[in-house]
């Protein structure tokens, strides 16, 4: 609303908009403050922020008593990689989706013969667990489930078309953890679902739970439909003819990607990535729930001040400082292409 | 070598047919030009040469060979974008080297291949730039040297002039049709305007709804059309079709006259006529006539004419000139 | 336009991506179900048997169900109204010219990028704080001798505000973005038209928000009825827990994999009637 204004006016709203922007972001900025406090001056704040002296030593004493460095490289390793593995997934499926699309499905089965499909193969599944007896740390459970859940939807959504198929990946994502919860927690667990001990590898000793390899697929999963999603959108303002020119010119489909797509993308896929990194940076249902000290992240970090730490303000206040100020920064760069990952596209 | 044979060769998708089945012979060093209005499947059937969209049916030979499924690399054959399709994020010099780097050349073969492509093409200068950087003429020249770098027996141009201004599309016309004199290479090229065609054609292939109307030299085209399509499409100031009554006396449902081919007339002409509109080009002028039974007319008049919309005249057409069409809108000959 | 060739390729450069999502959003849903029909606790998993419908039976009459279901709506429902009510105030602030507007407009939107676990933990003792927090300060400014104990007496409030301050910039950037989208002959049509900037607003600006509105709105639910380590790190569970709260305890607390996972299913299904019309919203974006 970009209506003339007076001088007065927009003096008016410098003032008001902030004082609103100040407020809004008086928290951070109070735990910044506290932060470089002593422990009781940080209680008496901000009355006297001013005259209080200023210290570094709680940033020391939060590394020593909970170390930080611990949390933030398993931070930096679970949303690192995780999004880079989810590129090597989101690159080819929104390179296929964009650029060579499905107009049509490519078979015409009806719905209810998909469904079906589906639920009679689920309904064989339960039957036949139900007739070999049913024991929770059955290897072949989590075999046959997997075939039978997963091929015949696998094979559905591959024969959508591309915009169903889109939409698909999209609604993984609106699946509420709690229903996932206990499957995951028990398949992860060292004594949970999966028999672990095949001959060949025993993973006996194993335990997903509190584990990189456990964490990394897992938040990679949580946010691929998203990083599929940025990674469509972007590539979709690509003009074909050019990855038709490299054709042309003898590119095999590995060139293609990597030479030619790849780098001509690169400032969506690098804001991709930011959103991806912001994400999981953030994540706390999972962290919370799977980790608690090799490969827990900094939300669980934190989670640890509530008590009795979290009396001791000035520590908390300099451990919170730590845990947000990388991504604050990341999201203070990226948050003019964060509209885009976060609305699914449905606001333009 | 540089032959393209297309035998029934048919595109559709689903139910909607793009090509019917389109048959065409193009000989070794033949410069051939696909015109037809937008929509009329002339990029489809370019593209299919190309490989890039797949055959619903039918054969393509190129050199002899059915390439038919071949991958578009495997042809020999290059192309040159509506879009330049420069690759952004490389310079000139690697925009040009990225065909003969996929083929496996070392850099020491590539280097002298690309400087002789960039001499051609005035592009010396521009070669360590991106595209990004270089006008629209630069850009097409930088699309045209990727194209001719990799040596192939023919060349494809999809509408390469249409993002062009008027000016350097016309230098750009003189120096492509120098191009084709020098490499001997067989061209097709695609376009809508059929002034391209006129001038830099071979021969020309109209193209309607997806069918071959006629092929042709562009004399032939001009003086000999197979349909009221071709007839109409081809020539500028568009020819002039009348029906009824007077197409009758020629025992045609349909006679055309080309605009340059009515006669002002003094005294009684064929046909009587008032001037509804003048338009001055300097060296000619075209009259917009009302002519009564005949219709709205377009007539060519001498530059110096002085006629003024309002002003009565008689027309006379040229006999020998007047082209015939049947119920089917073919000619009658 | 592709060849079948190269669609064919696509076809198999999507199959890896479907496979594990396929893998990850049926899987443990599939067995969420069995063991929502199970006897199933983990202090004793030998004597586990078929329950049939016990478990939802037994998780639909706990009285923390009817609780932490009124906590849930509750919380989805006062912070979606606060933040876009508060998002298109800010947005239409945001939206004007001002000396700073950068600045302001990231210090706005910093709330977002902060981890739940953080905001919660500054929020309950930096501000909230019955003794020393800033509320407690500024009451005792104003000659108040017993602040409010906001978590203790409040808790569901509390987490509501916590939340309300985390998604507030969301809406915000999001309507901005829709806001900034108007089209600039439209402001000056307007402007012409000497419409007075209240009711350009209100047959304008508003009329053009009302998608990204519903966005926000869905998008939000989605999001807040997963509201978890807010919660759980302020241990106002007992409270202030939702359903996500209470499958948590259900397992944790109780260890009961059965009554767990049926909450986990009464959750997908609530999740599915919102997902569905938004999943419909960006789907008719798609076609445009």
């Amino acid at each position: 609303m970009a209506l003339k204004q007076t001088t007065g006016q927009k003096i008016t709203i410098t003032i008001v908009a902030w004082v609103i922007g100040l407020l809004l972001f008086f928290p951070i900025l109070w735990t910044a403050i506290a932060a470089f406090k002593t422990e009781s001056d940080a209680y008496t704040l901000p009355q006297n922020f001013l005259t209080t002296p200023w210290t570094l030593e709680n940033f020391g004493i939060v590394q020593e008593r909970s170390d930080y460095v611990l949390y933030i490289r398993n931070t930096v390793i679970i949303a690192g990689l995780s999004t880079l593995l989810g590129l090597v997934f989101a690159v080819p499926a929104a390179w296929s989706m964009a650029f060579a699309p499905q107009s049509k499905p490519t078979n015409n089965w009806s719905g209810y013969t998909w469904l079906a499909i589906i639920f009679g193969s689920g309904g064989l599944a339960a039957l036949i667990l139900y007739f070999m007896g049913w024991h929770p740390t059955n290897f072949l459970v989590g075999i046959i489930l997997l075939l039978m859940f997963v091929v015949p939807v696998s094979a559905w959504v591959w024969t959508r078309a591309t915009k169903d198929t889109l939409l698909w990946m999209l609604s993984t994502k609106m699946m509420p953890p709690a229903g996932a919860l206990i499957s995951i927690y028990l398949l992860f667990n060292r004594n949970g679902l999966v028999y672990k001990d095949w001959g060949w590898i025993d993973l006996s000793d194993y335990n997903l739970v509190d584990s990189f390899w456990g964490m990394v697929p897992l938040v990679m999963l949580l946010n691929l439909p998203i990083i599929i999603w940025m990674l469509y959108t972007y590539f979709k303002e690509l003009p074909v003819e050019i990855l038709e020119a490299a054709r042309m010119d003898g590119a095999s489909l590995w060139n293609e990607l990597t030479q030619v797509l790849t780098p001509m993308a690169m400032p969506g896929i690098a804001s991709t990535c930011l959103l991806n990194l912001i994400l999981a940076w953030n994540e706390a249902f999972w962290s919370l729930n799977l980790t608690n000290k090799f490969a827990a992240p900094l939300s669980f970090f934190i989670s640890e001040y509530s008590s009795p730490e979290g009396q001791f303000w000035a520590k908390l206040s300099a451990a919170s400082i730590m845990a947000i100020v990388p991504i604050l920064i990341v999201g203070w760069f990226s948050q003019k292409q964060l509209v885009r990952g976060l609305t699914f596209g449905a606001v333009k | 070598m540089g032959t393209i044979q297309l035998k029934k060769v048919r595109k559709a998708f689903g139910e909607s047919i793009i090509i019917p089945g389109a048959d065409l012979d193009i000989k070794h060093g033949e410069f051939i030009v696909f015109v037809g209005p937008s929509g009329c499947g002339k990029s489809t059937l370019l593209r299919m040469i190309a490989g890039l969209e797949d055959l619903t049916s039918g054969e393509i030979l190129i050199d002899g060979k059915d390439c038919s499924d071949a991958a578009p690399a495997s042809r020999g054959l290059s192309m040159v974008f509506q879009s330049y399709a420069l690759y952004p994020h490389m310079t000139v010099r690697n925009n040009i080297a990225f065909g003969l780097k996929m083929a496996g050349e070392t850099p020491e073969q590539i280097a002298p291949k690309v400087a002789k492509a960039a001499e051609t093409l005035n592009l010396t200068e521009y070669l360590d730039r991106k595209p990004g950087q270089l006008s629209g003429g630069q850009r097409q020249r930088v699309a045209i040297g990727r194209a001719i770098v990799r040596n192939p027996s023919g060349f494809l141009f999809d509408e390469p002039l249409s993002n062009l201004d008027a000016a350097l599309r016309v230098n750009m016309r003189i120096f492509i049709m120098q191009l084709h004199k020098d490499l001997g290479a067989t061209m097709v090229y695609v376009t809508h305007d059929q002034v391209e065609a006129m001038t830099m054609a071979d021969r020309i292939v109209v193209l309607n709804r997806g069918n071959i109307e006629q092929v042709g030299s562009p004399l032939e085209l001009y003086n000999k059309p197979n349909s009221k399509f071709v007839a109409g499409f081809i020539g500028s100031p568009k020819m002039n079709f009348v029906e009824g009554n007077i197409a009758a006396k020629h025992k045609a449902k349909t006679i055309g006259v080309r605009p340059e081919h009515i006669d002002i007339v003094s005294g009684k002409g064929e046909w009587q006529g008032k001037i509804l509109l003048t338009e001055h080009l300097g060296s000619d002028s075209f009259l917009h006539v009302d002519a009564g039974d005949a219709g709205r007319l377009v007539v060519r008049a001498p530059g110096e004419f002085a006629g003024k919309p309002g002003d009565n005249i008689s027309l006379k057409p040229d006999a020998a000139r007047i082209h015939k069409f049947d119920a089917q809108d073919l000619s009658i000959r | 336009m592709a060849t079948n060739q190269s669609r064919a390729i696509g076809k198999w450069a999507l199959a890896p991506s479907l496979i594990v999502l396929s893998a990850w959003a049926f899987v443990p849903l599939a067995l969420t179900i069995y063991f929502a029909f199970l006897r199933y606790n983990l202090q004793d998993p030998d004597n586990t048997s078929w329950f049939g419908l016990s478990n939802f039976y037994y998780f639909l009459s706990d009285p923390y169900f009817t609780k932490d279901f009124i906590n849930t709506i509750l919380l989805v429902g006062s912070t979606i109204i606060f933040t876009i009510a508060g998002g298109v105030g800010l947005a239409v602030l945001l939206d004007q010219p001002f000396w700073g507007r950068g600045i302001v407009r990231l210090l706005m939107i910093s709330p977002f990028f902060i981890m739940p676990t953080v905001s919660s933990l500054v929020w309950k003792n930096l501000i909230m704080h019955p003794v020393f927090g800033l509320f407690a300060g500024i009451q005792r400014f104003f000659g108040s001798t017993e602040p409010i104990d906001w978590f203790g007496h409040y808790p569901l409030i509390s987490v509501i505000i916590i939340v309300t301050w985390q998604w507030l910039p969301y809406a915000t950037l999001i309507l901005l973005t829709a806001m900034q989208s108007l089209d600039g002959e439209q402001k000056d049509a307007a402007a012409m038209d000497g419409a007075p900037p209240l009711s350009y607003f209100r047959y304008i600006v508003l009329p053009h928000l009302s998608r990204p509105i519903t966005v926000v709105i869905l998008i939000e639910t989605i999001f807040l009825l997963n509201i978890f380590a807010e919660i759980k790190v302020t241990s106002v569970g007992g409270f202030a827990g939702n359903l996500t709260y209470l499958v948590f305890s259900q397992l944790n607390d109780a260890n009961d994999v059965g009554a767990a996972a049926a909450g986990g299913i009464i959750a997908v299904i609530l999740a599915n009637i919102v997902s569905y019309f938004l999943v419909r919203i960006v789907g008719k974006n798609l076609e445009g």
